[in-house]
């Protein structure tokens, strides 16, 4: 009894996986293809996840979808079109280069070109306001002494004098 | 003084940019289909499911195609307000039950009311994909000759409704 027990424990990591995928297709490659495809598709209830991994109802609806047009014998790229034709850009993550999006695309480089260039012309301008302090005579005696003074002591650490 | 003037205005672009963002809806996705012909579709009608309704029956005319479920929390709020222009007849609504079961949508119409001039039934969403449907309640203006001409997502308010939908309709049926 006990050991069949744990022998049904052991199984129990075999359905733990089963709530992610409820909605399957029978054939393995086609639900491959199909998952592949909804990975760069967003979830339009959940913005932020995938329509791969999402459990909202709609996006259940759309993975049927996908995988009947799939079926069909339609290509990825006119699932893809008929989406976007329906919910707009916003379903890629990863989207096309456009007017509307050029801000999206080259933003982050135009931001880090000024940040580099801010940062160049502090730095060359912080060279010119570091002067080298000129000594007089007697500093320079001074310094020298206080060198020669350092060198001809033992090469101790400082604090094992007290 | 000129030292502090660049990073204020940097701070000044920047609280620009966002107190725009927190006026923004990240869940109005800008929708494609406005300026479309409407997706053509076929369904049956809620109250006599045998009979079916099919998008060429509206040619010619402007209506308003509303999508709702009784599930729908957001469908309540907006009601009363269908309920209003269903009475001032000036512009016939159409309903279409999302994902939703007969029963539970009879009901929920016998307990708020009933404006549609015809309500058909998308048992199994397919048709709200082809409409670009989201988050229920979705509202589109379509035209005399089957183009969508305005969706507003989410539930319609009085402003939206007497700021651009019925302005939109007037237009329209002048055309």
């Amino acid at each position: 009894m006990k050991y069949l027990l744990i022998a049904l424990l052991c199984l129990l990591p075999v359905f733990a996986g089963a709530g992610e995928a409820t909605d399957m297709a029978a054939d393995p490659v086609l639900e491959k293809r199909m998952i592949g495809l909804a990975e760069n598709l967003r979830c339009l209830v959940c913005q932020n996840e995938s329509l791969a991994s999402s459990h909202s109802g709609l996006a259940e609806d759309l993975r049927r979808e996908v995988r009947e047009q799939m079926q069909k014998g339609l290509s990825d790229q006119e699932i893809i079109d008929y989406l976007v034709s329906r919910y707009g850009d916003f379903v890629l993550f990863d989207p096309p280069v456009k007017k509307t999006t050029l801000v999206l695309w080259y933003g982050p480089f135009a931001l880090l070109l000024i940040g580099a260039s801010v940062l160049i012309y502090q730095l060359r301008k912080r060279k010119t306001l570091i002067v080298e302090p000129e000594l007089s005579t007697e500093e320079t005696q001074r310094a020298a002494e206080l060198l020669n003074e350092t060198a001809a002591l033992p090469n101790q650490p400082k604090d094992s004098q007290a | 003084m000129a030292r502090f003037i660049l990073p204020f205005v940097i701070f000044a672009i920047l609280a620009a940019f966002l107190f725009v963002g927190l006026g923004l809806n990240p869940h109005e996705v800008p929708s494609p289909l406005v300026g479309k012909p409407a997706p053509a579709f076929t369904l049956p009608q809620l109250y006599e499911p045998e009979k079916q309704f099919s998008l060429q029956d509206m040619q010619g005319k402007v209506w308003l195609f509303n999508v709702w479920a009784s599930w729908c929390t957001a469908c309540e709020y907006e009601h009363p307000l269908f309920m209003e222009l269903s009475r001032q007849n000036i512009v016939p609504i159409y309903g279409m039950d999302y994902k939703d079961k007969r029963e539970d949508a009879e009901a929920w119409l016998r307990r708020h009311g009933n404006p549609y001039t015809l309500v058909v039934s998308d048992t199994e969403g397919r048709v709200g994909i082809d409409y670009g449907v989201y988050g229920v309640p979705e509202t589109y203006v379509i035209d005399k000759q089957g183009v969508i001409q305005y969706k507003h997502i989410g539930g319609v308010t009085e402003q939206v409704l007497s700021e651009k939908i019925l302005p939109l309709v007037k237009e329209l049926q002048a055309k």
